[in-house]
């Protein structure tokens, strides 16, 4: 069967194991990417946007519980693979990431040309003076003067460092590419920098985004499409347009209302509780207790409904629509 | 409480009545320079991180420095809470201490009447204390020996901040609680000295948005049911609106705007301010069809700012041979609002 989306994924779960039981950190995630769109998840911190980023990178630490499910990367499955399979084949070659925090990410020691260049050298195994040229077209394409290449991470600005880890990501040429809060550890203006990059180079090269944040007014910036997650479960999934106008699901509406607004004069508002503990998560829907719009059948656990316009959502209160 | 300190309080108490018209807090003039690194008789230079800010601060006001990273804005925080030494100008608490020249008794005095919420919540407390060492420390270095009163007082504040029902929370350490949960415990940690002046740096940008909202609207509370002055740090334009009366933008170790909230807000008269305000985005699914309009360009080195007005290498109303000569003095441009502009003259 030919596939026309790029990323499928079925029943995604990462369980870890802790000192005081399992935590289901992504718990049953589905969703599917079309390629050169831009997905955007968000969340709260702690609802498994970033362990899902993680599962499927296949970047794992060690007390791993569960990790199974499906994930089709055009029309390959990513889960079966072995992990040398998965190194060779597809991180960084297919799937790759721009992880949270760029100063972090890029090695200290190391100059950041090499750094760039290194994923070519390793994948497509051009040698060292052609990976670097390639580093250099990179550069240029994100905005870094080409003479930065021989300079180290701490002679570069936040900004540059950002755009020197989204070269890095960017130049082996995958099919996606996965960005771990990439502006929220940078200033109002360059965040506005580096959004305005990454809407220009998604229009240059047909790649794929899946942007995780918690900041849901720079997402808009970029989102095609929008999942939200909630307690290692995604509960709606929506195109940009319709869920910035009027999300579905309660929590969704309240994680909007939540947004404080330069251009209106709305009060925010604020979701009272916490989100449950992902070790013994509650077994109807899991945003019940904190839910203004609760009644009894949300003690049994939602489906994902289909909405008749395309989106769909897992709370009850769009059972009938959906049925219709 | 000793004697001494005693002592101290009754002086500031008669004081603060004699000056009570003088504002909480005046920054008259104040540079912070920090000195690079010598080389034998010479040296490379300062880093000019404050260089010329002045205002006043009224009992019972909320003002909003906001700036970008590296403008100075913490250095100036720093000063404030009297973490750093003026190098020229001062910082004038209740009209009357000048904290240039406070003594240590003075200082540690002055340091009670000024309560500070830090950025992160979870760096900023102990992790081997739970909530009630935390609550304590500060009341055991200011000398309330009475362990009844240390108690009650951590209940009150506690309560206060939400966080009920008290003894719950008592025994918990940091790690056994949320990030929203954490700040509460910080801010609390701010208010049991039952301060003048709060100083609140960045007090929500690492928390979830659900909960940001909720921390503002309880620092604003404890604001107006305290009548406290707050100095709210951020670079996050769009929760000025919620939490503060007036705002002072910075820029490059200057004040380049000040202005009540709402005008700011629709009537931003200096180009760095607009840049701020532009880049700052709504959600709104539009956003992802545009490319926001960013002054080109990176924050000039402190070592060596530019000549005349700092931000004229990014400014795209740049008038040569003024701006890039002479420093611009602050313009009159509305009522309470003023912009170092020579748009402006």
């Amino acid at each position: 069967m030919p596939e026309k989306t790029l990323l499928r994924v079925e029943d995604l779960k990462l369980y870890f194991r802790a000192t005081r039981g399992v935590v289901q950190a992504v718990d049953g995630v589905y969703f599917t990417l079309n390629p050169n769109e831009a997905m955007v998840i968000i969340g709260e911190s702690g609802c498994g946007k970033s362990s899902m980023a993680k599962a499927l990178l296949r970047l794992l630490p060690r007390n791993v519980h569960t990790y199974s499910g499906k994930v089709f990367l055009n029309g390959t499955e990513l889960i079966s693979m072995s992990d040398e399979e998965y190194r060779q084949q597809i991180r960084w070659l297919k799937i790759s990431m721009v992880p949270q925090a760029a100063m972090n990410a890029l090695n200290p020691v190391l100059r950041v040309g090499d750094q760039v260049a290194e994923p070519m050298m390793v994948h497509h195994g051009v040698r060292k003076e052609e990976a670097l040229v390639q580093a250099a077209n990179m550069f240029q394409r994100v905005g870094v003067p080409v003479d930065f290449l021989t300079r180290y991470p701490f002679e570069l600005s936040g900004g540059m460092r950002q755009r020197a880890a989204i070269a890095m990501a960017l130049v082996t040429a995958p099919d996606l590419v996965i960005l771990d809060e990439p502006t929220s550890a940078l200033d109002v203006l360059t965040q506005a920098n580096i959004m305005n990059l990454l809407k220009r180079i998604k229009k240059e090269i047909a790649t794929s985004f899946i942007l995780i944040t918690h900041d849901i007014a720079t997402s808009s910036e970029l989102a095609d499409r929008v999942g939200v997650m909630y307690a290692g479960q995604m509960v709606e999934l929506s195109d940009a347009h319709r869920f910035f106008t009027a999300p579905l699901h309660p929590y969704s509406q309240k994680l909007m209302a939540s947004v404080p607004k330069l251009r209106s004069t709305v009060e925010p508002e604020f979701i009272t509780g916490q989100p449950p503990s992902l070790i013994n998560p509650p077994t109807g829907c899991r945003f019940a207790a904190r839910c203004p719009l609760r009644f009894e059948k949300c003690d049994q656990d939602p489906p994902m409904f289909q909405h008749p316009d395309g989106r769909q959502v897992k709370c009850w209160l769009y059972e009938k629509e959906a049925r219709s | 409480m000793t004697v001494q300190d005693a002592v101290v309080q009754q002086e500031t108490l008669s004081g603060a009545d004699a000056l009570s018209n003088a504002p909480l807090l005046s920054i008259q003039n104040l540079r912070v320079w920090f000195e690079l690194r010598r080389f034998g008789f010479g040296h490379a230079g300062y880093v000019k991180a404050v260089d010329g800010v002045s205002f006043d601060l009224q009992q019972g006001e909320a003002v909003a420095v906001v700036g970008e990273s590296g403008c100075g804005k913490s250095s100036l925080m720093k000063t404030i809470l009297g973490l750093n030494r003026p190098t020229e100008g001062d910082v004038v608490f209740q009209g009357k201490y000048r904290i240039s020249q406070m003594d240590a008794k003075t200082l540690r005095w002055y340091r009670r009447q000024v309560g500070y919420v830090q950025q992160d919540p979870y760096g900023a407390l102990p992790p081997f204390m739970n909530v009630q060492r935390i609550l304590e420390e500060p009341m055991i270095v200011a000398g309330i020996s009475d362990k009844k009163e240390r108690l009650e007082r951590i209940h009150k504040v506690l309560t206060e901040v939400k966080m009920t029902p008290v003894e719950e929370f008592l025994p918990k350490f940091p790690h056994m609680i949320s990030g929203g949960q954490q700040q509460r415990v910080v801010i609390a940690r701010a208010m049991i000295l039952e301060p003048k002046l709060l100083v609140a740096d960045e007090p929500v940008s690492m928390l979830d948005a659900s909960v940001r909202v909720e921390i503002l609207k309880l620092l604003r509370g404890l604001q107006e049911s305290h009548n406290l002055g707050v100095i709210y740090i951020t670079h996050d334009l769009s929760t000025v609106r919620y939490f503060s009366e007036r705002i002072f933008v910075m820029y490059a170790g200057q004040i380049v705007e000040k202005s009540p909230v709402d005008n700011l807000l629709q009537d931003a008269k200096h180009p760095y301010t607009h840049a701020l305000l532009a880049a700052t985005s709504d959600p709104d699914a539009r956003n992802a069809e545009t490319f926001k309009e960013v002054p080109p360009g990176e924050p000039p080195s402190l070592v060596k700012p530019p000549t005349g007005c700092r931000f004229h290498p990014r400014c795209p109303h740049i008038i040569r041979g003024e701006c890039d000569v002479n420093v611009p003095p602050e313009f009159e441009v509305g009522p309470d609002h003023t912009a170092a502009c020579w748009l402006y003259k």
